[in-house]
Parts: structure tokens; C-alpha cells; sequence
């Protein structure tokens, strides 16, 4: 696999060709990508026209961006004008947005080479693409098990070497929890650090854009060139883009690392070594492992549960066959909204939908999204505390490794119990990260989460650098 | 917390989703979201009288732009993806019951 900071390396000094980068990586998909079906496209023609409009400037000694000639993978919720974006769903097939996304736009800016839009769960409410419209995605380290979810395109394509990196969004975990199944790097940043815009929306109070790549540099340079503010976002933090590079090799030494006493049960006792191990790493490069309580963690699940699919409910309303999509004819308004509605969404789609409205709804609004608000707000406060003890948090991604496939699709709780340790960082607002460290007892990769507090980042970053020096 | 969800209150609630599910959908919804609303009587254990709701990971100011023009989305890029569009409009089905 070619890592980012090489191929930009290569290509901004003229020892690599942005085009020979780019056919390396269209000769892995085409090798492999049948078996993995990490993509709902593979833009290869605009891709070639772009790394060749990169080898000119080269050429021709213009400045070159931060991503000149690097392969980049779009998880298939991101808008790409003209080009289609689906959301692995079959209400949105076809559809091609008329602008693109801010991270996109971004990512051109920079001189990135886009080869694709990735696969993901039906409008990323999953946890396994399992519940893709178009297939599930192969997990590239043994394709009897899933990527992870919702953006296990994302994560395979990058496992795979398809792309030097990738976006996905993260809501409750699904850019993390698939970067510890695929065993890449995964970030979920600061809520309102990366644009929203042109994001297709699941729930708004938790969305985050965040990178996928093969090391904790790599990440460090795409966040950087992906955050920042952005005036067509009214959520995003007023305050220019995240400076991690500079700090990846300042070590641990001195930082208070947080070890959870009450985290919720459920985890492998396989991934607990690989946790031990990680904070005996950092112990060794000279931080100190303070003990936190976060008594409220328990219940973020029920609060997750309510909360997402509640703003998912009202989100997805926009899909009434009238504007975009597609529709079912019918004899009248109403009557074309619900048939366009039952034929274009999936089951955990339309289950989220029920769940949200009914939570809303007039009689039960009090007694659920009401009182998930409250633990929403108990969850924070129990992070409040901690963080004044510690820098960072450490603890699994996921409970376990990558599981088969058709294990927990009949069982919709067990699926969601995947999320338990990624959730309340979403919930918070808060950074977090997963970083390959080893692998389980069946061999396959383990991620350690690194938590942080809001703007976070840096200390995140140094704790995630430690942490894959020695892994 | 509430009783135990009744397929009626599917049917109703579908409704209001804008979703005709078949009655088959609607019986193994109502079963998977009676087992979902037990999970979640956890928090029925939670004194949360006196806290205080979060809606959004940090206060939300409106946020305004100088009232200048701007370029927007090309009208006709955006119908071209519409289901139906007519003389440069949306076009859905009769919304008020008439024949037609």
C-alpha cells in the first residue's frame, strides 16, 4: 500500500507521475474489486483526466495542493456534481446533485484525484453495509466477514489499496468502527471542524465528515486539508483548519491518559488484551494512566437510539418523490409520497423512520426524545469531569472484531451494541479516533479509540502516533 | 415510560412516516420496536428532573450573510434531476381530492 505522504512527496517533485499512482490503484480495483465491492462507482476516465491535468502543472512548475496526485475514495453520501450519488439507496439511484459537497471541492483544491464513491448502509444507518441497496462490502482481510459499517467502502477501498485514502461520515461511529475492522486509521473530528455541506444529512446534532487512511500521518494531512470553516455550514466552527502535522512526533511524555473503570460490558476479552497493551505502550513512552468514571455511558445507547432516529425521521422527510430521486406514481400527493417512500427505502431505513416518528410523536415525546436529551446531556457532563483529570481517553472501537456476515442482521439490537464505545463521542460532540493496534484471536485487526476533548485534535493525534510506533 | 407498542400504533405511526407498510412489515416492525422501547427503559431508572436538555453539541447562533447576490444552483440542472418537471416547476400529482 502507498501512503499518502509518499505519493504527494513523489508527485510534487517530480519522481512520481500523478498518472502512474492513479493506474496502480484503477489495476488493484479491476484485480480486485469484483470480490470486495467496496464501490457504487469507479470514476476512472475523470480520474485519469485529472492526475494527467496534475502531471501538466507539475510540468509546467505551477504550485501543486497539499493532496497533489493522491487517489481518494468518496463515501457515496458526499455530493459530487454530476456525478451519481446514490447513498446505497435506491430512492436516491440515479440521482446526480447539481453541486458538490464543501470536503470535495476541498479535496480538487488540493490537487486529490477522485477514483470513486464508496458503498455504505442504506443512508449510513448500519453497522456491517449490510444494509446496502446494492450488496455488502467485503471486509479485504477475509471476505467472509463484513467492513464494518456504514462507511465499510470507505474503510475496505483503503484496506484494499484501491485509494491512498478515503472520507466517510461518522454519526455514531461509522467512520471508526469500520477503520478498526479493516484495520486502517479512522477519524471522527470535532463536531462543526469539517463542512457539512453536501453531506447528505442522517442526523444533523451528529454527522461528521472525517479521513480514512493507511497511517496516523496521513490523517493528520487530510484532516488538516479538509477542516476549516465554512460559511455554507451554519454548524461549522468558526475557526481555520486543524494544524495536527506539527505534532505528531511530540510523544506522550507527561499526558494523562484516561483508562474508563466503568465501561459497559459486552467487550471481547481479546480486544481488552490488545487495550491493556496499548496503555502499557503508552505507559512506557512516559504518560501516566488515570483511572475515570463514566457512570452515564451505560445508557448511551437508549439515548443514541432515540436521538438519531428521531432527527433521521425528520431528515429523510425530504424524500417524497418531488424533487430529486425517485418516485411512484400515484393517483394523489399523499398516496405518491407513501408509495415512493414503502419501494425506495430499506428495512433499517424504514425501521429508524418508525422509531424516530414515533418517538416524536404527540403522547411520547416526553417520555423518549425528551429524556434522551437529558442523558444526552448526562453523557457530556460525565466527559466534563473526566476530561478535567485527563488529556485523553483510550478504549476499544468495537466490542469485537469483524464479524460474518449474517450474524446480527436478524437481531437489530445486537447490531446497534456494535456502536456501544463509538456513540458517545457523537453524542458529545467530542474528537475521537481508531488506530490499528495488532490483531484479535482470529487474527484480525483490533482498533484502539482514542477519545479527546472538543478541538481535542492535537492531543488525540499524539496519543494515536504513540500508539502506532508501538504498535 | 409507555406501555408496550400496539401494531394500531405502527399502522398510525407509519402513517405519519409517509410509509404504507404491507402487514407483513407492519407485524415484524411492531415486534423489533416493542423489543427496542424495552431496551431503552433503562433510563426510566435516571432522576432527570432537574437536567437540562442538550439538542446539539454546543449553543447554536442563527448565522446571517450580507444580503448580496449570489450565484445559485442552475435552475434547469436541478429540474433535469427531478422525477417531473414542467415549464419550470416541480410537477406532482393533483394534492386536493378531485377527479381528474
Amino acid at each position: 500500500m502507498q501512503k499518502l505522504a509518499e505519493i504527494v512527496a513523489g508527485v510534487s517533485n517530480g519522481t512520481l507521475s500523478a498518472s502512474a499512482v492513479l493506474e496502480e490503484h484503477l489495476k488493484r480495483i479491476s484485480t480486485r474489486e469484483s470480490e470486495i465491492n467496496a464501490f457504487n462507482l469507479v470514476t476512472a476516465d475523470q480520474a485519469r483526466l485529472d492526475a494527467a491535468k496534475i502531471d501538466a502543472d507539475i510540468k509546467a512548475d505551477k504550485k501543486v495542493g497539499a493532496l497533489a496526485g493522491v487517489p481518494i475514495a468518496l463515501k457515496d453520501n458526499m455530493c459530487t456534481r454530476g456525478v451519481e450519488t446514490t447513498c446505497s439507496s435506491k430512492i436516491l439511484q440515479g440521482w446526480k446533485p447539481p453541486y458538490d459537497a464543501t470536503v470535495v471541492t476541498k479535496l480538487r483544491n488540493a490537487g486529490a484525484v477522485i477514483v470513486g464513491k464508496t458503498n455504505l448502509d442504506e443512508f449510513a444507518m448500519g453497522s456491517s453495509t449490510e444494509n446496502s441497496a446494492f450488496g455488502p462490502t467485503k471486509n479485504p482481510h477475509d471476505i467472509t466477514r463484513v467492513p464494518g459499517g456504514s462507511s465499510g467502502g470507505s474503510a475496505a477501498a483503503v484496506a484494499a489499496g484501491f485509494a491512498a485514502a478515503s472520507l466517510g461520515s461518522d454519526t455514531g461511529g461509522s467512520i471508526r468502527q469500520p477503520a478498526a475492522l479493516c484495520g486502517v486509521v479512522g477519524v471522527k473530528p470535532t463536531y462543526g471542524t469539517v463542512s457539512r455541506y453536501g453531506l447528505v444529512a442522517f442526523a444533523s446534532s451528529l454527522d461528521q465528515i472525517g479521513p480514512f487512511t493507511s497511517d496516523v500521518r496521513d490523517a493528520a494531512t487530510l484532516l488538516e486539508v479538509i477542516s476549516g470553516h465554512d460559511p455554507m455550514d451554519s454548524t461549522s466552527i468558526p475557526q481555520s483548519a486543524l494544524s495536527l502535522v506539527s505534532v505528531l512526533d511530540q510523544g506522550v511524555k507527561g499526558m494523562r491518559i484516561g483508562r474508563v473503570t466503568d465501561l459497559p460490558e459486552g467487550c471481547e476479552p481479546d480486544v481488552l488484551a490488545r487495550l491493556e497493551a496499548a496503555f502499557d505502550a503508552l505507559r512506557s513512552a512516559g504518560a501516566t494512566i488515570v483511572d475515570v468514571k463514566l457512570p452515564s455511558l451505560q445508557y448511551c445507547l437508549t439515548a443514541y437510539y432515540l436521538i438519531a432516529p428521531a432527527e433521521a425521521s425528520s431528515n429523510l422527510a425530504r424524500y417524497d418523490g418531488v424533487r430529486y430521486g425517485n418516485r411512484v406514481d400515484a393517483a394523489d400527493l399523499n398516496a405518491m409520497y407513501a408509495a415512493t417512500r414503502e419501494a425506495g427505502f430499506g428495512e433499517e431505513v424504514k425501521r429508524r423512520i418508525m422509531l424516530g416518528t414515533y418517538a416524536l410523536s404527540a403522547g411520547y415525546y416526553d417520555a423518549y426524545y425528551g429524556k434522551a436529551l437529558k442523558v444526552r446531556r448526562l453523557i457530556s457532563d460525565d466527559f466534563a469531569r473526566a476530561y478535567k483529570d485527563v488529556d485523553t481517553i483510550l478504549t476499544p472501537t468495537s466490542p469485537s472484531t469483524a464479524f460474518k456476515f449474517g450474524s446480527k442482521t436478524d437481531n437489530p439490537l445486537a447490531m446497534y451494541l456494535c456502536d456501544v464505545f463509538t456513540i458517545p463521542t457523537n453524542l458529545a460532540g467530542h474528537p475521537a479516533m481508531s488506530v490499528p493496534f495488532g490483531v484479535g484471536a482470529d487474527k484480525m485487526p483490533v482498533g484502539i479509540q482514542v477519545l479527546a476533548s472538543t478541538l481535542g485534535e492535537q492531543a488525540m493525534f499524539k496519543v494515536a502516533a504513540e500508539l502506532e510506533r508501538a504498535s | 415510560m409507555a406501555e408496550k407498542i400496539s401494531q394500531e400504533t405502527v399502522i398510525k405511526v407509519s402513517r405519519l412516516a409517509r410509509l404504507s407498510l404491507t402487514s407483513n412489515e407492519a407485524e415484524k416492525m411492531t415486534s423489533q420496536l416493542s423489543g427496542m422501547l424495552e431496551h431503552f427503559r433503562d433510563i426510566d431508572a435516571l432522576d432527570l428532573a432537574d437536567v437540562e436538555p442538550m439538542t446539539r453539541p454546543y449553543p447554536l447562533k442563527n448565522v446571517l450573510r450580507e444580503d448580496v447576490v449570489a450565484p445559485s444552483l442552475d435552475r434547469d440542472e436541478v429540474l433535469g434531476q427531478a422525477p417531473a418537471a414542467e415549464s419550470g416547476r416541480f410537477r406532482v400529482p393533483p394534492t386536493i381530492g378531485f377527479d381528474v
